[in-house]
């Protein structure tokens, strides 16, 4: 019986092959010429783009849709010049290989976007415009913007830190210490599942600014997670790793920062994820009832003027903005976690 | 050289409370009283359930008896300690360290690492993996994760090294060379060595007195001494003439209980 298992196991890999590990990937074979209908894709959808764009805008003033014909002319000269350096570069065709079905996927999006919008307006039309417009508001509009999403960025980082900082502490001590599980968890229980957006009001009230209250709330919002499972992962640390540690000469500090910790790593981090989607959902509503800035702000601001082109180019923002930061803890959980087995890629 | 303590295991009793019922008790160790030199190698072979790991878990300070004592050389044993040493049947390495990090760990544990770094090299050779240090325990085979875990516990230069069916998950071939090694480290550093094992020659090619224990009440049968010279052969006719005998005890043993269950 122990040698199936021996049999079974994965072949042993080499050191080196150690020295960079990869999760499951989906595993495109790099041939050494692109197919035409890979390296044409985009320039080839990004002229249908142009030709639905001339004739959606046909009946628009040129100063609003030619920002977009210039968007779209400048994005069809790159994809023929990364067409030709491809070529030459390897890595750069691995990347097509891997980019070009779905950008050029993305570019048809918004040629429908606007065939629907400002071609066949079945859509009423104040309220939804089309990408030229949007784009138009970006450009137009960059300064307050570019204000809007600094003071957003600012204000979910010193939440999200907070959150995080004082979760580790509260839920480290409610994973290890009895009596901390004892009183901590019931009101965990109790209080963690309102949503922080419920606490508005009272926030309005006690704190000296809208400014505080929101990174307040937005910490609340992030606090909650991050102890929960925090707390579940250092408790539920495999007791055997506790023995070995204190069979060589662990102290108590030793348990619970080189054992618990670690091994609980892989659920705080979930609780982190949790954590970063609820300070969105916060931060967006803290900035749109109280404080006068951010891009939740700029959201019902642009609304209030009936400026949709504008409500969308923020959104743009924010799910730009957003998904950056996303990427940046999943970067940071790929490089604490190494040492996992097949991590899920963002 | 003796690094190696003496063992005493004074009329120790331990029970657990049932899992299904309260009230109930089931009776682990029932007045086990066991006497080790310093530098002897014992085995503790027996059924399962019998009380071998519990034994092990209360020598190493990790629970306690109910009543009883357990010293080692002149001290009593109160709680885990640096100079018991344990290694249980799963590896049990930290997953998020590399091999290297998991062997140092015991000198990190105790302040250690700056004085002994060197020690970690010289491990790392004697287990045969210097070039897998940078390796996380989960690219290993059993084998080589056994090995680290040998390493880890050696490390703290312990005076008793208890080993909970270290070898169980192995195949027949890595199971004999790492009986080699283990026996290379023992005879090197003289440390006191209390080994629970399923395998009879095992037992007998490693130790030089098995200790045959029986369950319910777990409690220690007999004790037999091995005389054979060392180093052993696994086929010599006294080899195999021992290996019966003990094989009959265990099976007249295992007839006599068998109709409890
Ligand atoms: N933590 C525990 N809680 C309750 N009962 C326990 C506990 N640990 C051990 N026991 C009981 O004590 C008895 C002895 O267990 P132990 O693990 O020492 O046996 P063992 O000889 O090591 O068996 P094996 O050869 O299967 O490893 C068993 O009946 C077991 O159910
Ligand atoms: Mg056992």
């Amino acid at each position: 019986m122990n040698t199936t298992v021996q049999e079974l196991k994965e072949p042993v890999p080499t050191p080196a092959a150690n020295t960079k590990m990869r999760s499951v990937n989906i595993v495109v074979p790099v041939t050494t010429r692109l197919p035409a209908k890979i390296w044409l894709a985009v320039p080839l959808v990004t002229a249908i783009a142009f030709v639905i764009h001339l004739w959606a805008a046909k009946n628009q003033p040129a100063v609003e849709t030619n920002s977009y014909s210039v968007f779209l002319e400048i994005v069809f000269g790159i994809s023929l010049l990364i067409a030709g350096v491809q070529l030459f570069c390897p890595p750069v065709r691995r990347w097509m290989q891997h980019m070009c079905p779905i950008m050029a996927a993305a570019i048809l999006l918004l040629s429908l976007w606007e065939a629907i919008t400002s071609g066949l307006r079945w859509l009423p039309m104040p309220y939804f415009p089309g990408p030229p417009g949007v784009l138009q508001s970006l450009i137009t509009d960059r300064a307050r913007l570019f204000d809007s999403t600094w003071h957003s960025l600012f204000l979910l980082l010193s939440g999200y830190a907070l959150g995080v900082a004082v979760a580790l502490v509260t839920g480290v001590c409610i994973g290890w210490f009895a009596p901390a599980r004892y009183w901590g968890m019931p009101l965990l229980k109790v209080v963690g599942p309102i949503p922080a957006t419920a606490w508005v009001p009272l926030a309005m009230v006690v704190s000296p600014s809208a400014m505080f209250s929101a990174v307040g709330l937005i910490a609340l919002a992030v606090w909650f997670p991050v102890t929960m499972l925090t707390a579940s992962g250092i408790s539920n640390t495999k007791a055997s790793y506790l023995d070995v540690a204190r069979t060589l000469g662990a102290s108590p500090a030793y348990l619970i920062f080189r054992v618990a910790i670690p091994a609980a790593m892989p659920n705080i981090f979930i609780g982190l994820f949790m954590g970063l989607g609820a300070s969105f959902l916060t931060l967006v509503v803290a900035e749109t009832v109280g404080v006068n800035s951010g891009l939740g702000w700029y959201v019902s601001w642009a609304q209030g003027w009936a400026e949709y082109g504008k409500v969308y180019a923020a959104l743009v923002i924010m799910a730009a903005f957003f998904s950056t930061i996303m990427t940046v803890l999943f970067k940071v959980r790929d490089r604490v976690l190494v040492w996992q087995k097949g991590v899920i890629k963002w | 050289m003796t690094e190696g303590a003496s063992l005493r295991i004074a009329s120790v009793n331990k029970d657990f409370a049932k899992a299904n019922d309260v009230e109930a008790r089931t009776i682990a160790l029932h007045d086990v009283s066991l006497s080790i030199a310093a530098g002897e190698l014992v085995s503790l072979i027996g059924p399962s359930g019998c009380g071998k790991s519990t034994l092990l878990r209360l020598t190493a300070g990790l629970d306690t008896p109910n009543s009883g004592e357990l010293w080692i050389g002149p001290e009593m044993i109160t709680g885990p300690n640096a100079e018991r040493g344990l290694v249980f049947q799963d590896p049990n390495l930290f997953p998020w360290l590399t091999v290297r990090r998991n062997i140092e760990s015991g000198l990190v544990a105790r302040g250690k690492l700056q004085e002994k770094r060197h020690e970690v090299d010289e491990f790392m050779r004697l287990v045969g993996l210097e070039t897998f240090e940078n390796a996380y325990p989960h690219h290993l085979s059993g084998g080589m994760a056994q090995r680290v875990a040998l390493a880890r516990a050696l490390i703290n230069h312990p005076k008793v090294l208890l080993l909970d069916e270290p070898l169980g998950a192995l195949d027949a071939f890595t199971r004999m060379r790492m009986q080699d090694e283990v026996l290379r480290l023992w005879q090197a550093r003289g440390t006191t060595m209390l080994l629970v094992t399923h395998d009879i020659d095992e037992a007998i090619y490693m130790s030089d007195r098995i200790v045959i224990m029986t369950p319910r009440p777990g409690r220690i049968e007999r004790t037999i001494p091995i005389t054979l010279e060392r180093p052993r052969q696994r086929n010599s006719p006294e080899f195999l003439q021992l290996r019966g005998e003990i094989l009959e005890m265990l099976h007249f043993a295992g007839e006599a209980r068998s109709a409890e269950v």
